[in-house]
């Protein structure tokens, strides 16, 4: 400890306020991004962040917003740190808010160790590429966009859909092939209703994987300010979990887009310079700090699999939030209104959707040695069958020729009995392959161009049988 | 030298910097973070930090280090893996796999000693670029030592044997006057391009390995090129691809802004990965720049610029060097970041005015040469930058701005990346201004290339027409022969330009076998009109076993392509026959 720490850094002159930030005089000795304290007249402290110091001015960012300050009684304290959260293994099962504070009643965690929220920076050298496949009992995401252990797979919603839903199967049915290995979900909600955070935590109670859950939780009434480091809390406390005790977790943060907005907010208060739609034009590399934190590290044993969850305003999947999220994320889970109101549950659009890890997550010894050609092969039949749909449409089905009526019906039942599954049932990525070689049975054997004869002589069912 | 003034984000304003250049290299704070000045205004200078800020004070320490950023070159290159700043990842990694702040370490290894071989002898005169000694740096690459550029003089000594990068190897007498030792570690401004006697016009072609590049729109030695694409149009498994098969001597893949997990692919895969034509590890002629989504902005510009200049070192030693960069917009997106924080006014979509000649400045490093110095040798550098416009929108500046630059497009599409159509590399849109250049060198593998992808280009041309009729009045309206047409594209989308990366033997294709592939397709649908016009439906043709045999042609290993292409012709010529009595 040097000797400059142990003075009080404490100003009060405050010159002047906006939005949620707080302009000072120059505190000597205070670092950039360091928390501090702001002491209302009332005696209420609230929790804030030097975001620009200067020799003119220090800029401080409140969270919880500057109602009831004033430029005469306020005063501001530094804190001598950054941003930390507080961990132990005790927060699994916990409740907090969007600054780490328990909300759930229990007492206070007696730290083991104070991390900083924004996480270290892998070396990308160091980094393990992913490469085990996670069941999710889910066909469209097995068969066709297969999650792998370390990976960041976002799900691109619309407002309306069920991907809350999805999510709690997903958490309900998740497995890893081989393992018993101790995993844990981190939940963050970020800037949701009640009764979205409400959903997961009955979900998360009634599956009993809530002992295995450290949930944080900033909802819509809570102070916009605080979306920014709810997220980041989460990762922490997942990375925290990942590699100090070896778990392999789960991350989910919801909502995304709520995130993007509150970043919006605080740039316009700023006065930055703004991007695309008004965002921010450093929103890649905020989210890329974020999403990054997914992974696995060369010799060690846990892992973090992060899932966000976002919904596309207007369903626009090229809105800047989507976009860019895209850009950084290894795939998406895309869902589609057209299918929901067809009844499809879940409406996962297979053709936008996309997992870039999945080729290292399946094929012989991890899921089947056919994964790959059935994948393949299931794709090109479908865009078949929708592209003859979208002609049918103008033209009737009655001016089709055979063969292109026999791709329109596998496309239907592929909807109807390979995409639908309901919200119980939970598949072995085994069972879906084969509903995929039922659907091939339908197609002219000529046609089957991606698979290997020797493959379609094995699981093909008319051959099956036979052997 | 000076003290910090103001902190914000990755910008540092410093005070008492009287003194400082621009473009200088200071260092800040007791973590000695690296920052870069990039604006002068009377005492205080403008600095860019390319890393993270966090916990900076003011009046902290801002020194500087006189010189401007400049890249370590000599033996030690190969196989290394780099941040932005030329930081050697791998030594970072002996301590923990986190990346601490201010944490340094050298491009090349100090302490390993390096066999140099003298190819001059004491008395000759020598002057820049000039070789004077060679070090078997891997199996696959030979370094050559060079006289840095600016000295002339005559050799008064020469060593040979095992030397670090640091120790004398030749003591140079210059020419005026005094006594210079020379290392076989030179250092370079990165932001400067190396210089060369003359350059070529680009007539090379650049064997890659994917058909859809060599057949249709070739790239050149020494040639520009640009992929854009939207998320998940392969922009990335492309670039892999040519940082694999490239036929170049030395590859240099730089991962600018991008994701970690897929870094730590192309890291692990090219430990395993072997040259086709030597069987040694490609490794020995990588070179990797890792500067994930997740590191700090700033350095994303200086690796760009780190990359460029390894590449016009080797190519100086007479190599032919592809660089590759995954992505250009996360560089240009660090450029608005940096001038937003600088309150410049904005170009197009707040991009920097500058953003052009910016980009310019960095695709015009490519360039097939005349090297300096002797012996007489020649070098390439080959550029191909990814583009990532939001939202797939292709008149986005940074699109818009690279086009205008290079000289091929290979423009990725999000229809076909839905498809599953890989790669996804649009036949109607895209272009490569090479194809004059490189037609001598085809015609030596095959004196039909150009005609056959005439006609295959025409074909997808007339495809496109078609498919629009189809929308309206349906495929079965067709006549037969628009119909015939309809497959016959569809065998050369599906049979020859898709190419799976992950297929052992088809993710890498000699241009012979394209060309093999490509005829072979052409020849039946000469065939197909034939039987067409004696009567036969398209319909029947159709059912022809022949057509699943053409479909499977990419799985032929490329040394047995000629014989059993030649099988299948024979089969085809056979089995594909007007109806006897028929109309002809």
């Amino acid at each position: 400890m040097t000797l400059d720490s142990l003075y009080v850094k404490e100003t009060k002159a405050i010159s002047r306020t906006k939005g949620s930030l707080l302009v000072a005089e120059s505190i000597p000795g205070v670092q950039f991004n360091e928390m501090v304290d702001v002491r209302l007249a009332t005696g209420e402290i609230r929790r804030g962040q030097a975001i620009d110091i200067s020799k003119e001015a220090t800029i401080i960012q409140v969270f919880g917003g500057v109602s009831e300050v004033d430029l005469v009684a306020s005063r501001v304290r530094c804190k001598g740190e950054t941003l930390k959260l507080p961990v132990a293994k005790d927060i699994l099962g916990r409740i907090f808010n969007g600054l780490g504070d328990p909300i759930d009643g229990g007492p206070a965690i007696i730290p083991e160790d104070y991390l900083d929220v924004n996480g270290g920076l892998v070396n990308p050298a160091g980094r393990e590429p992913p490469a085990e496949f996670i069941e999710t009992g889910i066909s469209a995401i097995d068969g066709l966009n297969a999650l792998v252990r370390g990976q960041k797979l976002p799900i691109f919603s619309g407002s309306g859909l069920p991907h809350n839903r999805i999510v709690a199967q997903i958490i309900r049915q998740a497995s890893v092939k081989k393992t018993e290995e101790q995993f844990a979900i981190v939940f963050g909600a970020i800037g949701i209703s009640y009764d979205d955070a409400d959903f997961f935590m009955q979900n998360l109670e009634q599956t009993g994987a809530r002992e295995r859950t450290v949930a944080f939780i900033n909802t819509a009434s809570d102070p916009v300010i605080e979306r920014i480091s709810t997220p980041r809390l989460a990762l922490t406390a997942g990375e925290y979990l990942a590699w100090k005790e070896g778990m392999h977790v789960l991350v989910i943060l919801t909502d995304i887009t709520n995130y993007c907005e509150a970043l919006r907010e605080l740039s316009a208060m700023r006065e930055e310079i703004p991007s695309r739609r008004g965002y921010p034009g450093y929103m890649y590399t905020d989210l890329a700090t974020m999403y990054e934190r997914a992974g696995r590290i060369t010799g060690k044993e846990g892992s973090v699999t992060v899932m966000p969850i976002l919904t596309m305003p207007d369903d626009d999947i090229t809105h800047p939030i989507p976009d860019l999220t895209g850009y950084i994320t290894e795939g998406q889970i895309v869902l589609s209104r057209e299918l929901e109101r067809k009844g499809v549950y879940p409406p996962i659009d297979v053709f936008l959707s996309l997992s870039r890890m999945m080729k290292e997550g399946i094929g012989a010894g991890k899921t089947r040695e056919d994964h790959n050609n059935v994948f393949m092969q299931l794709y090109a039949a479908y865009a078949e069958g929708c592209n003859l749909r979208e002609i049918s449409t103008i033209i009737g089905a009655e001016a089709l020729g055979e063969r292109d009526r026999v791709y329109l019906n596998v496309a239907d039942r592929f909807e109807k009995e390979f995409i639908s599954q309901g919200e119980v049932t939970k598949r072995r990525v085994e069972d879906t392959l084969d509903i995929g070689w039922a659907l091939f049975s339908a197609l002219p054997e000529e046609d089957l161009k991606l698979i290997s004869e020797e493959l379609i002589k094995k699981y093909l069912p008319k051959y099956a049988r036979e052997a | 030298m000076g003290k910090i003034w103001r902190v914000s984000g990755p910008l540092v304003i410093g005070e008492d910097m009287k003194g400082a250049q621009v473009y200088e290299v200071v260092e800040i704070g007791s973590d000695r973070l690296i920052g870069e000045v990039i604006g002068l205004e009377e005492d205080k200078a403008i600095i860019q930090v390319h890393e993270d800020t966090q916990g900076l004070k003011v009046g902290e320490e801002v020194k500087g280090t006189g010189t401007i950023l400049t890249a370590e070159l000599g033996p030690g290159l190969l196989g290394s893996i780099y941040d932005g700043l030329q930081k050697s990842l791998t030594v970072l990694l002996e301590n923990s796999p986190f990346i601490e702040r201010g944490a340094k370490a050298f491009a090349l290894p100090r302490d390993k000693k390096w066999h140099f071989t003298p190819t001059v002898k004491v008395g000759d005169a020598v002057s820049e670029g000039d070789v004077i000694g060679t070090v078997p740096e891997t199996h696959l690459v030979e370094h050559r030592i060079m006289v840095p550029a600016g000295m002339k003089g005559v050799i008064k000594k020469i060593a040979e044997g095992d030397y670090t990068v640091v120790e004398a190897v030749a003591l140079l007498e210059e020419d005026g006057g005094g006594e210079k030792e020379l290392i076989m570690m030179q250092k370079w401004p990165v932001r400067k391009p190396r210089p060369y006697k003359r350059r070529f016009a680009a007539s090379k072609l650049l064997i890659t390995g994917m058909r859809i590049l060599d057949y249709m729109f070739p790239l050149a030695l020494g040639g520009k090129a640009a992929i854009p694409g939207g998320f998940g149009t392969g922009k990335t498994v492309a670039l892999q691809q040519l940082a694999r098969w490239a036929e170049t001597q030395i590859n240099i893949y730089v991962g600018c802004g991008e994701r970690g997990n897929e870094m730590a692919d192309v890291l692990h895969s090219f430990k395993k990965l072997k040259d086709p034509k030597t069987g040694r590890l490609l490794l020995e002629k990588e070179i990797f720049i890792a500067n994930t989504s997740n590191m700090p902005v700033v350095a994303r510009e200086a690796s760009i610029f780190v990359g460029i200049t390894m590449a016009e070192y080797f190519r100086d030693m007479g190599y032919d060097v592809l660089l590759v960069c995954d992505s250009t917009s996360r560089w240009a997106e660090a450029m608005r970041e940096i001038g937003g924080r600088l309150e410049e006014i904005p170009g197009e979509e707040g991009f920097p005015a500058y953003l052009g000649s910016r980009l310019a400045s960095f695709y015009e490093r490519s360039g097939l040469v005349e090297c300096l110095g002797s012996p007489e040798r020649s070098g390439s550098v080959t550029v191909t930058g990814a583009v990532s416009p939001p939202g797939a929108d292709f008149s986005e500046p940074v699109t818009q701005n690279t086009l205008r630059i290079v000289d091929a497009f290979f423009a990725l599409d999000t229809t076909l990346a839905n498809k599953r159509h890989f790669p996804a590399i649009n036949w109607l849109t895209s272009y490569s201004l090479y194809v004059d250049g490189v037609k001598d060198w085809w015609s030596e593998i095959s004196p039909q290339w150009e005609a056959t992808r005439a006609t295959a280009l025409k074909l997808l041309q007339q495809e496109a027409e078609l498919e629009e009729i189809v929308r309206l009045v349906g495929p079965e309206a067709l006549p037969e022969s628009d119909k015939l047409i309809l497959t016959v594209t569809r065998m050369i989308r599906e049979d020859f330009l898709m190419q799976s990366a992950y297929n052992e033997v088809d993710t890498y294709c000699v241009p012979l076998k394209a060309q093999l592939m490509l005829q072979t397709i052409n020849r039946f649908y000469e065939l197909a009109q034939k039987m067409l016009d004696s009567g036969i439906s398209t319909a029947e043709i159709r059912t022809s076993p022949i057509i699943p045999r053409i479909s499977r042609m990419k799985n032929i290993p490329n040394d047995e392509a000629k014989e059993r292409i030649k099988e299948l012709w024979s089969e085809m010529e056979a089995s594909l026959v007007p109806q006897r009595g028929g109309v002809v």
